[in-house]
């Protein structure tokens, strides 16, 4: 009876301490040319779970980071160590597509939630969809989208599209093209991955002389062409459109050279809402440097896990409440309207946005239309998602 | 297709060509002379990208950067050639390229924990941020400038080289070192000066790139691996194989680039053409590679006609 007791209180006080720290994986590029985006958004999570004393949801937590070096091998193993190991009971971050594809099926399988605040690759937002996958940035295609009918709106005629020969690099034209309607796209160029120089192509677009450019050249390769681009200057002659090109990660090596540069995507530093104005205010002191947009999705995904841990109580074992919770996504967004669609994926207005200076002399995004209200990606029909 | 694009990108491949020939240089004379093959040499070419933007931001002076950057590479290489590689020059060449692989992730993870993961920013210096006119079309003056410093340094090696006594050494050194050291030249002393040469070069070519390319870690493996086909192609230890080799290299991966899916589409329907055309283009130089090869295993310009290795 007394060893029976001891065991009991023993077990009990095991329990108190595993529930009074909630255990969340955190998974991202951060090494490798990559890694500013794994970065921005560690940095966000990080931020609203000081705001909150450490916690979310009023619960104590721990985040445990891990680094999947963009190689689905690696990330694989990560993820294996947060599942078997820690035993954490959600996951969040994902940079790269390629690694959630690597990734999404065993978490979800297993029961995790994942809550993505990046990487939305088209299978889980249709076929592949899951109950326990929530995404607090967008489906690829949506930025595309967002500057293809930015485009019509405009009433551009000739348009060259140009990306890098990859999977995204085509997923980001077909996004486009699926929105551009009245005029036509003259030319795509697609260049090999690992290429650096844009010199052959630039002279290519300069003789054809299109109404407007629209590029794709995320991280590193995007540098290399925004400044090869303002070289050339062409700046003066081409209207530039861009998706995930000229961002918070890769303005600061641009500066001046980007200026005048469109780009669609979701969100900007400039949003007057007062969330926002919150959170980039709070990012810029304790990081000293303007969030990009990588830490506008995860600051969402904290403040999200922050609303529906606390709507449970941190009881996020009962996984049909919490999944409830989580759906229900009652926070305050940094972008504004937001809502979950059927896959999952937000319902959210898209935006068009310029490179200028802020009003403390620093190049930055600075909106300038919304040619989508209330945009749903392409794929949610083909999701048969399963209840909970 | 009109003449002037034609022209432009001829100049476009002649500016990668002498980029290429700053590093093949160094590249070649060290493989030539000591038989050591040093795949580090790209993270010299990114070394000397760093110093020159950390030196161009502080000092907003773009000769101070050039200086910088040269004189830094060079000074990473001669300690690289005293104290980690001095005991590899007689191993076999797979544990070079080992040792130097290792090398490699090291200098990206120095690069790394100094100046963070991101790129960093540098820009074209004021005097040059303009463009030309000429014959109808514009160019960028910087890369101007960087012909016209490749063509002034080539210039330069190939006096150091043909007209005094330290490069008939490295040329003698280069075919006959056993030779050269019995008639009391202090062989050492040669490698470690060909190395730091090398690397400074490489180093020039780094800081040039860094206002065109992005400055961040691994920038030095893509341009490594078009280096070496520059090498083979001119053949192991020539200068002037270097120098044609990278010139040839440019100028056929550029107009490869420019032109072959246009070539494509005449030849295919549009969407076999978008595919083939970028991956024909990109093999181009190895094809040409694969080619020299087999007609001149020896490379174009060999540094003898009876050198051995």
């Amino acid at each position: 009876m007394k060893h029976t007791l001891v065991a009991a209180a023993i077990s009990l006080a095991l329990a108190a301490t595993a529930s009074a720290q909630l255990k969340i994986g955190f998974v991202a590029e951060l090494s490798g040319p990559q890694a500013p985006l794994g970065q921005d958004q560690y940095d966000a999570l990080m931020l609203l779970i000081e705001q909150n004393g450490g916690k979310l949801g009023g619960v104590a937590v721990q985040v445990i980071k891990e680094d999947s070096q963009l190689k689905p091998d690696v990330a694989n193993q990560v993820v294996d160590k947060l599942l078997e190991k820690d035993k954490v009971q959600i996951i969040t971050g994902v940079t790269f597509s390629n690694i959630m594809m690597a990734v999404h099926k065993k978490i979800t399988d297993k029961g995790v939630f994942l809550i993505g605040s990046n990487a939305g690759p088209s299978p889980i937002a249709g076929a592949q969809c899951s109950p326990y996958f929530f995404s607090t940035s967008w489906q690829n295609d949506m930025q595309a989208e967002s500057v293809g009918k930015f485009a019509s709106d405009k009433g551009y005629k000739n348009v060259i599209a140009m990306a890098p020969n990859y999977q995204a690099g085509k997923d980001f034209i077909a996004g486009f093209k699926r929105t551009f309607k009245g005029g036509s796209v003259i030319d795509e160029i697609y260049t090999p991955l690992n290429q650096q120089d844009f010199s052959a192509e630039l002279a290519q677009v300069a003789s054809k002389k299109p109404d407007a450019l629209y590029v794709f050249y995320p991280g590193g390769l995007g540098v290399n062409f925004v400044k090869q681009f303002q070289q050339a200057g062409l700046n003066k002659s081409i209207t530039v459109m861009s998706a995930s090109t000229v961002d918070g990660t890769t303005l600061p090596a641009l500066r001046e050279a980007a200026l005048g540069w469109m780009s669609g995507t979701f969100w900007g530093p400039d949003f007057p809402n007062e969330a926002n104005q919150k959170f980039v205010a709070a990012f810029e002191k304790k990081y000293n440097r303007i969030p990009s947009q990588y830490a506008a999705q995860s600051y969402d995904a904290a403040q999200l896990l922050d609303s529906a841990i606390r709507k449970v109580s941190g009881k996020v074992d009962n996984k049909k409440a919490f999944h409830a919770a989580l759906k229900a996504a009652d926070f305050k967004s940094v972008r504004g309207n937001f809502k979950f669609n059927t896959n999952q994926f937000p319902v959210q207005d898209m935006f068009m946005f310029d490179v200028a200076k802020d009003a403390k002399g620093r190049v930055s995004l600075r909106t300038v239309a919304k040619p989508l209200v209330n945009h749903t990606d392409s794929y949610a029909a083909q999701c048969q998602m399963k209840a909970l | 297709m009109t003449a002037q694009l034609a022209l432009s990108q001829l100049l476009n491949g002649l500016q990668l060509g002498v980029l290429l020939f700053l590093l093949a240089a160094g590249l070649t004379l060290v493989f030539g002379i000591m038989s050591f093959v040093n795949l580090a040499h790209g993270s010299l070419y990114m070394l000397g990208a760093y110093f020159g933007a950390a030196t161009f931001a502080k000092t907003d002076s773009f000769t101070l950067a050039i200086l910088a950057a040269t004189v830094g590479a060079g000074l990473v290489g001669l300690l690289l050639d005293r104290f980690a590689l001095t005991k590899l020059y007689t191993r076999d060449h797979l544990d070079q390229v080992l040792a130097t692989f290792g090398l490699i992730l090291f200098f990206n993870e120095l690069i790394r924990m100094i100046w963070g993961p991101g790129s960093i920013f540098m820009q074209v210096p004021d005097a040059l941020s303009q463009t030309v006119d000429i014959f109808g079309f514009t160019y960028p003056s910087y890369r101007f400038a960087i012909i016209g410093a490749g063509l002034a340094v080539a210039l330069g090696l190939y006096l150091l080289i043909q007209k005094t006594r330290v490069g008939m050494l490295i040329r003698a050194g280069a075919t006959h070192p056993h030779m050269v050291a019995s008639l009391g030249v202090n062989i050492k002393w040669l490698n470690t000066l060909v190395f730091a040469l090398g690397a400074a070069l490489a180093g020039l070519a780094g800081v040039m790139s860094g206002p065109i390319m992005s400055v961040q870690p691994g920038m030095g493996e893509p341009v490594l691996i078009l280096t070496l086909v520059v090498i083979i192609i001119g053949g192991l230890g020539s200068i002037r194989g270097a120098f044609y080799a990278a010139l040839i290299v440019g100028v056929v991966d550029t107009l490869g680039r420019a032109f072959m899916p246009t070539i494509m589409r005449g030849i295919f329907e549009r969407n076999t053409a978008d595919a083939a055309g970028p991956a024909l283009a990109s093999m181009l130089i190895y094809l040409f590679m694969a080619l020299v090869l087999a007609l001149k295993p020896q490379g174009l310009f060999p540094a003898t006609a009876g050198a051995t290795r």
